[in-house]
């Protein structure tokens, strides 16, 4: 059968959804804004949730910050679940070639037997650091409030199991995929004592019960002082004298840092200049948690840089006080 | 390892260019196999065990195969799925 | 690290063994907050686990696999609906009415899968294994996957057809999406054990094959490429799904013999429920699709009776008996489709789409799919509502149904085994008479009165006044209660609703296409004639 449409003849009833038109007008939607505005429950809510019978199943209330309207909490990045997941796919195709190269020449396990067990110590535990970030994500996108921000933190709890194993393999090239790098840096997260105050906080973050506290500590302050002090401060220590190897495989961890930040800073601005309020609990959530990370973070620093440690730390808070003092906050 | 139920097991694939080389290695490696054909969708029926053999999809592919890519192309499976890299098998473990 | 490791070639992992490497051991037993204060939901409805870590993964995905073959699919599936789009493929389907199906869709299961992504979300975090979190976090991101593909593609409809412009205002207040919204609401405040056995197992492994196999190759086969391929593309992720709820009944199972008695009551809860919702897909196969693939009798004994069979049969080593109430869809499975497209039709001017009755090629083909039930019950029914139709006096419902307490359905049933007699039940709770539509529902309810009572019914909301817009007059003379219950519901009377004959969609589908609206009446308008004439 074939159809000859009067295309010019046909004008279409509305050009978007009536939600995105009282948004944005009767104009074509993008796929970001068809995928996320108003799409979760608002009214009309059946039961009590045996969980937390006090509350609807979608409640503002699990959080101390207020907004008008939710939505206004939008994604730089305009993430639906189809560009999300094919820019993904081709960053992990490069990656890919990257970690393919490296296994081929065998350049890990080339390095000096030190070398190889400062990169177990310092660098590999932060599989279980990325673990607990993807159980604060989900907390986010689990109990937060509306599709705006529980839909990128959903893709951001992906993408902590992402680097999580995309750290293991850094693991696996140094062991020659005997695994027992990961028995290792598994017994130095939970006994070492390089590393307690870092698991300290990460378990303190996972017992935090307001959604946006979680995604101010985990997103905004530990990821902004972990990311630097280990992918650039010790990750240059490391290359220095011995190549570039380790260095080619955390570029694909500060890329996605810094791809995210872009999400993270849109949040925190737009949240913080709704209220003065907003204001001042977020401030203090900053405050509190940076003040209890960087101790916690100290001595595996310390271990890693040695004498520059103190450098180091101090570069990378000053760096995190500029971008929060950007995004609005008094810090 | 053989199971001894006879209760059916599907598989059901998108028809299409990709799937003709899953379903020949499907009838080839199960000769118990039904195939059904549907506008769009073909499912295959097999009582009690179906494989898929890495093998006998490239052979039939003329490349390398991995079983993982079976996926883009599944609608739906019943029985338990045993997924290896050489084979994927689904099968209903009792009578 | 042993330096004699490096004198060896890396070893070359298998699938198992790099999942197991890069997944099992990134949890640890916390010591600086106590395990309850962290998973803080998984203990009340008293499932005994001993060891996580004897979860077996079936399909072993690590990220980087996942984001490969999910962006190779959506890499093909927005190709289709680019293509769709642009060349204006929402006219190539059979005919408009066809369309009022995907109204159903759009409004009524797209909010779903969103719903689904936020209860496995839940799970997602509040599972204390890593093995079912990351299974839970891969199909929580999966619903919103299909969510999201739903309204991309539908989106090219709602431009030019009426009824689907306002689904998530609508699933919040239409009477009767509160079918489905009460159903998944049901499941996500349930806590988490109850809810992956509701969702993953009764529901997506026992009972979405049905629907969504024949469903979406009938969308095949009326010319909807861009449904069949988000449908068929979302079912290779459930293939995943179905998989974890296997593994989640197996698994609950064999930890401890104390689960026996609460998986299998879940079971047969959420059986019923799940059939009770998506018999809707009965109407939509046998009544909503021009050109047919399967009546749902045949599916319902394909994939629940042959498949469902057999995996009742694998269970039964386990204690596991088949759902309590699966007699009772097998008796009604003559009846079910037909009892709800007469409720439809009769409320077709409470509804969101638009109605009408089978046509007389339609009626052979139900008289020969259903020869027990159709031409005794229910072709005498529209035969006389066709000749009121004719005679200019239709027949329609001017007060809406009594609706079940639990399944939120109208008690529009028969008993089985009397297909003359309403099936109707009730309980009495705390002084108040409750209704129910079977003894499916009133198990659930008898088992649970504490939680149903709390149930949003919208009929009754309606007639306490609470469905109006903010600034109507319920005292005003002219004041037209229905009317203004359908706009609170974001119905646009006179447009979206009634008779399909007549109605916006059908007259502009025939000035658009020059092609019938109904294909088994032919032309409605000039616009059709014409065209005709002149070629």
């Amino acid at each position: 059968m074939t159809v000859e449409i009067r295309t010019k003849s046909v004008k279409p009833l509305s050009l978007s959804f009536g939600h995105l038109q009282r948004r944005f007008g009767d104009k074509p939607a993008t796929r970001y804004q068809e995928a996320t505005y108003d799409i979760q429950s608002t009214a009309n809510f059946h039961y009590k949730p045996l969980w937390d019978p006090e509350r609807e199943m979608f409640d503002a209330r699990r959080t101390a910050v207020t907004m008008k309207d939710w939505y206004a909490l939008k994604d730089p990045r305009q993430f639906y679940y189809g560009n999300y997941t094919t820019t993904r796919a081709k960053q992990q195709d490069a990656i890919d070639r990257t970690l393919d190269f490296i296994e081929k020449r065998d350049l890990l396990r080339a390095l000096p037997v030190d070398v190889r067990d400062l990169i177990v110590h310092a660098i590999v535990p932060l599989r279980h650091y990325e673990w607990g970030a993807n159980t604060g994500s989900a907390h986010v996108a689990a109990y937060g409030y509306g599709t705006a921000i529980t839909s990128p933190a959903m893709m951001n709890t992906m993408d902590r199991l992402g680097m999580a194993q995309h750290i293991s393999r850094i693991g696996l090239l140094l062991d020659g995929n005997s695994g027992d790098s990961l028995s290792a840096a598994h017994a130095l997260w939970t006994d070492h004592a390089d590393w307690q105050g870092l698991r300290r906080e990460v378990e303190r973050m996972f017992v935090t019960r307001d959604w946006f506290e979680v995604f101010v500590a985990q997103l905004l302050v530990a990821d902004a002082l972990v990311y630097p002090l280990f992918f650039q401060h010790i990750d240059a220590a490391i290359a220095g004298g011995n190549g570039s190897a380790l260095s080619s495989l955390t570029d694909y961890l500060m890329r996605w840092f810094d791809e995210t930040a872009k999400w993270i800073d849109a949040v925190i601005k737009t949240a913080v200049a709704e209220n003065a309020d907003n204001k001042a609990l977020i401030s203090g959530w900053v405050l509190t948690w940076r003040d209890r990370l960087v101790p916690a973070l100290t001595p595996i620093v310390q271990h890693a840089l040695g004498n520059q440690s103190e450098d180091a730390v101090a570069a990378v808070v000053a760096a995190f006080n500029s971008r929060a003092a950007k995004l609005g906050l008094s810090v | 390892m053989a199971t001894t139920s006879t209760q059916p097991v599907f598989i059901a694939l998108q028809a299409n260019n990709d799937t003709m080389p899953i379903i020949e290695a499907i009838r080839q490696d199960n000769p118990n196999a039904v195939v059904h054909e549907y506008p769009a969708m073909v499912k295959i029926d097999c009582p009690g065990r179906l494989v898929i053999r890495r093998e006998s999809v490239e052979e039939h592919l003329g490349r390398d195969f991995d079983l993982r890519e079976i996926q883009i192309n599944m609608i739906s499976i019943a029985g338990n799925v045993d997924e290896s890299d050489e084979e994927f098998v689904l099968e209903w473990k009792t009578h | 690290m042993a330096a004699e490791g490096n004198a060896k070639p890396a070893k070359k992992l298998s699938l198992k063994e790099n999942y197991a490497l890069l997944t099992r051991g990134l949890g640890w037993e916390p010591s600086y907050e106590k395990k309850e204060d962290i998973f803080r939901t998984i203990d009340f409805e008293g499932v005994v686990i001993h060891d996580w870590d004897k979860w077996e993964d079936p399909f072993r995905l690590t990220m980087d696999a996942y984001w490969k073959y999910q962006g190779e699919k959506e890499r093909k599936l927005y190709a289709i609906i680019d293509a769709f789009q642009q060349n204006n493929g929402q006219f190539n389907v059979t005919d408009a009415r066809y369309v009022q199906a995907l109204k159903v869709f759009i409004n009524g299961i797209t909010e779903l899968e969103y719903l689904s992504h936020r209860g496995f979300n839940m799970l997602a975090r509040e599972f204390p294994g890593v093995g079912p979190r990351i299974a839970a976090q891969m199909q929580s991101l999966d619903e919103l996957r299909h969510a999201t593909t739903q309204i991309h593609t539908i989106s090219q409809y709602a431009k030019y057809f009426t009824g689907m412009n306002e689904f998530p205002y609508q699933f919040d207040r239409v009477w009767y999406l509160s079918i489905p919204k009460s159903f998944f609401e049901d499941a996500v405040t349930s806590g988490p054990f109850e809810f992956i056995v509701a969702i993953s197992f009764a529901f997506e492994y026992v009972l979405t094959n049905l629907a969504f196999m024949p469903w979406m190759s009938g969308a095949a086969f009326n010319g909807d490429m861009a449904t069949v391929s988000f449908g068929f593309s979302a079912q290779s992720d459930e293939a995943r799904h179905m998989t974890l709820g296997i593994e989640v009944i197996k698994f609950l199972l064999e930890q401890d013999p104390a689960n026996v008695p609460l998986v299998q009551k879940w079971i047969d809860k959420w059986f019923w429920r799940g059939y009770r919702l998506l018999s809707l897909l009965a109407t939509m196969m046998d009544y909503m699709l021009p050109k047919r693939v399967m009546a749902w009798n045949e599916a319902w004994e394909i994939y629940y009776e042959q498949n469902g069979g057999a995996l009742f049969a694998d269970l039964a080593r386990y204690g596991i008996k088949p759902p309590k109430r699966a007699p009772e869809t097998i008796a009604e499975k003559g009846h079910v489709a037909h009892q709800m497209w007469s409720v439809f039709y009769a409320n077709r001017d409470a509804v969101g789409f638009q109605m009408w009755l089978p046509s007389e090629e339609e009626m052979a083909w139900m008289s020969e799919k259903y020869p027990d039930t159709f031409d005794q019950y229910y072709r005498p029914r529209y035969e006389y509502w066709k000749a009121m139709e004719a005679a200019g006096t239709p027949f329609k419902n001017t007060t809406l149904p009594q609706l079940c307490q639990v399944c939120q359905w109208p008690c529009l049933f028969t008993d089985s085994g009397d297909p003359t007699t309403l099936s109707l039940r009730e309980t009495e709770y705390q002084g108040q008479t409750f209704h129910m539509c079977s003894d499916g529902c009133k198990d659930i309810f008898d088992d649970t009165p504490e939680k149903y009572v709390h149930a949003w019914l919208p009929v009754h909301q309606i007639y306490q006044g609470n469905c109006f817009l903010p600034g109507v007059d319920p005292t005003a003379p002219d004041f037209n209660p229905m009317y203004e219950a359908l706009r609170y519901m974001g119905i646009k009377p006179g447009v979206d609703n009634g008779d399909f004959k007549g109605g916006a969609d059908a007259t502009n589908w025939e000035k658009w296409t020059s092609r019938p609206a109904n294909i088994h009446e032919g032309a409605y308008t000039d616009a059709v004639r014409d065209s005709h004439i002149k070629s």
